[in-house]
């Protein structure tokens, strides 16, 4: 095949009388990069100079319109004796921990159920889809209208139901708001897992099943040695796409608590915010957020890995 | 599939579909109930005996109006409808050569390349927005859309690129060799041969890179200040909140009307979203 092609591309290359430019674009190396100059222009400018920026700014003690000087690693080690950045750390795994498990769980079990033949399927998958459709910024200040404790439906429905008897304050208690941050994280999230995880199950050959369901094998048993081991490579790449996106997270906590209360759900991005944009400290912020990159990375070669068994196999 | 009683259908598959469906879309009932609802209900208390929270009876149109007439909201909506049709633009032009070169073309490192992009389509935007606008300032595009048109595409672009290579490579290669045989040169067989079959993904990816600008927050939120350049969500955020005094009639209108175009959208291309989902998922 890829003999075949080269042999193809050199004897009819040779046409009569072209402008210099045609020349050049018919030689295959200098076509590919051609079509790759303005990628690589735009990334190399907006997302390899800035990732070495910030490498410099992150050893330095640069502030908003302070140059700074070389620190060497001083904001790293200043961050290991910060206790809201430790903070921030912890609750950065704990919100990206607590919010996959759920959102798969959930998630896998709306796929399921989507993939049964029901009148209005389609206007059902579509509607679902909502909360992943609409700006995130926008569907939290619902939220944040929904947690409100004097005014809050939520309180309201839960005191209706007799399972509270006064008032939660669902973002200003230090206990409750990562929960509360938490649980608009998952509302977004499943839809995401459920139509991915949805298009996978419609890969999973119905026969399979069948057969399985003759052999005598009970729902849960189908379900978990053959649907399951079937679905498995696509849920690695979603949970590993979410979890890089939550890691990462910054937007719905901004709006829903800024990191309060008291710090309680303070991230490692919205610390970053707090300190290099809100206080100016440039050399300190840009370290909080390179701080993310080993972990990110971690997962990032866990995915080219995982990627690359799944190619071979 | 499932077997058994009616009862059974009814609790294993009705009644957690339903909660579901409520339990997604009712955060947006709640916008849209908040937009009519008049202050004197709005800032009723729930103890309150005369609370009613799943409908008003007395609907106003005062939030929308206050949206619309005493803050710069249709400006924001403009801003963000600009910045994000050009960098979509922008992002598909660069995503449709990338894509092309990595999928079909041989060339020194291209294996390596192809990783990269991937590599890239993983960075979120919290790890580089502070050296970014750094970069932004010295550029002089602060506070001008064109810090956004220029900076969406670094996550756009690799989400286009890889996308696309997936349509790409799933067309036969026979098709482009005939129209070579003709006498096409490569970018002819490219723009006319190639580029027509894999429509389908450009449409999956040109829309969904629309969304993805629409819904982008934090370098809006850090590359722009002054009050008119503000993208929707930078806008509600900052204008409609003074303090601790939230306006939230109005926050909730602006709320559903930034979310018009995205879900009409949405609406029209619901399939085209879904294979983008599926599309961009797939190793």
């Amino acid at each position: 095949m890829a003999a075949e092609s080269v042999v193809a591309a050199k004897s009819y290359t040779a046409a009569p009388r072209r402008g210099a430019v045609t020349r050049v674009l018919e030689n295959e190396r200098w076509f590919a990069f051609f079509l790759l100059l303005p990628t690589a222009v735009l990334l190399g400018l907006f997302m390899a100079y800035p990732f070495i920026k910030g490498v410099m700014l992150a050893l330095s003690d640069a502030k908003v319109g302070v140059p700074g000087s070389f620190v060497g690693l001083q904001n790293f080690t200043a961050l290991l004796n910060d206790s809201i950045f430790r903070t921030a750390v912890w609750n950065t795994i704990v919100y990206t921990a607590v919010t996959t498990v759920f959102k798969l769980a959930l998630g896998l079990w709306l796929a399921l159920l989507l993939n049964r033949h029901f009148r209005g399927k389609a206007v059902t998958r579509a509607f679902v889809l909502l909360p992943f459709i609409i700006p995130t910024v926008l569907s939290t200040f619902a939220w944040k209208w929904m947690f409100d404790p004097t005014f809050s439906v939520i309180n309201w429905t839960l005191f209706h139901l007799g399972i509270i008897r006064t008032r939660i304050n669902w973002l200003s208690d230090p206990g409750l708001a990562l929960i509360s941050v938490i649980i608009v994280n998952i509302w977004r999230g499943v839809p995401f897992y459920a139509i991915s995880l949805l298009a996978g199950l419609q890969t999973v050959n119905p026969e399979l099943a069948e057969a399985a369901a003759i052999d005598g094998a009970r729902p849960w048993q189908r379900f978990r040695y053959i649907t399951w081991p079937l679905l498995l490579p696509v849920t690695m790449v979603v949970v590993l796409f979410s979890v890089i996106q939550t890691f990462a997270d910054f937007q719905l906590v901004y709006v829903l608590t800024g990191g309060g209360p008291a710090n309680a759900t303070q991230l490692f991005a919205t610390y970053a915010y707090q300190i290099g944009v809100g206080t100016g400290l440039l050399g300190q912020g840009a370290a909080i957020s390179l701080a993310m990159f080993p972990v990110l990375l971690v997962v990032v070669v866990v995915q080219l890995l995982y990627i690359r068994r799944v190619e071979i196999h | 599939m499932i077997e058994g009683a009616r009862w059974r259908r009814w609790v294993f598959f009705n009644l957690p579909l339903a909660l579901f469906v409520i339990g997604l879309l009712f955060p947006f009932y709640w916008m849209m109930v908040t937009t009519v609802r008049p202050d004197a209900e709005l800032y009723r208390p729930w103890m309150a005996p005369n609370y009613t929270p799943f409908w008003t009876l007395h609907p106003t149109l005062d939030h929308i109006r206050y949206l619309l007439d005493e803050t710069l909201f249709s400006r924001w909506m403009l801003n963000t409808f600009f910045i994000s049709v050009l960098a979509t633009a922008i992002s598909l032009f660069c995503g449709l050569l990338a894509g092309y070169a990595l999928s079909r073309l041989k060339f020194p490192f291209a294996g390596s390349l192809g990783t990269g992009i991937f590599i890239t389509y993983l960075v979120p935007q919290t790890l580089l927005f502070i050296p970014l606008a750094d970069i932004i300032r010295n550029f002089r595009l602060g506070d001008t859309p064109w810090a956004l048109i220029l900076t969406y595409p670094t996550f756009l672009i690799p989400f286009c690129t890889w996308l696309l290579m997936g349509y790409f490579k799933a067309i036969p290669r026979e098709l482009e060799e005939c129209a070579r045989i003709d006498g096409a040169t490569r970018w002819q067989a490219m723009v006319y041969i190639v580029f027509p079959v894999a429509v389908p993904g450009i449409l999956s990816a040109g829309i969904f890179a629309f969304t993805l600008s629409w819904n982008e927050f934090i370098y809006a939120l850090v590359f722009l200040s002054s009050p008119e350049e503000k993208t929707v969500s930078v806008g509600i955020t900052s204008e409609l909140v003074r303090g601790d005094v939230f306006y939230w009639g109005s926050l909730m209108a602006g709320a559903l009307l930034g979310s018009v175009p995205v879900a009409l959208i949405y609406s029209l291309f619901v399939e085209y979203y879904v294979a983008g989902i599926t599309g961009s998922i797939k190793g």
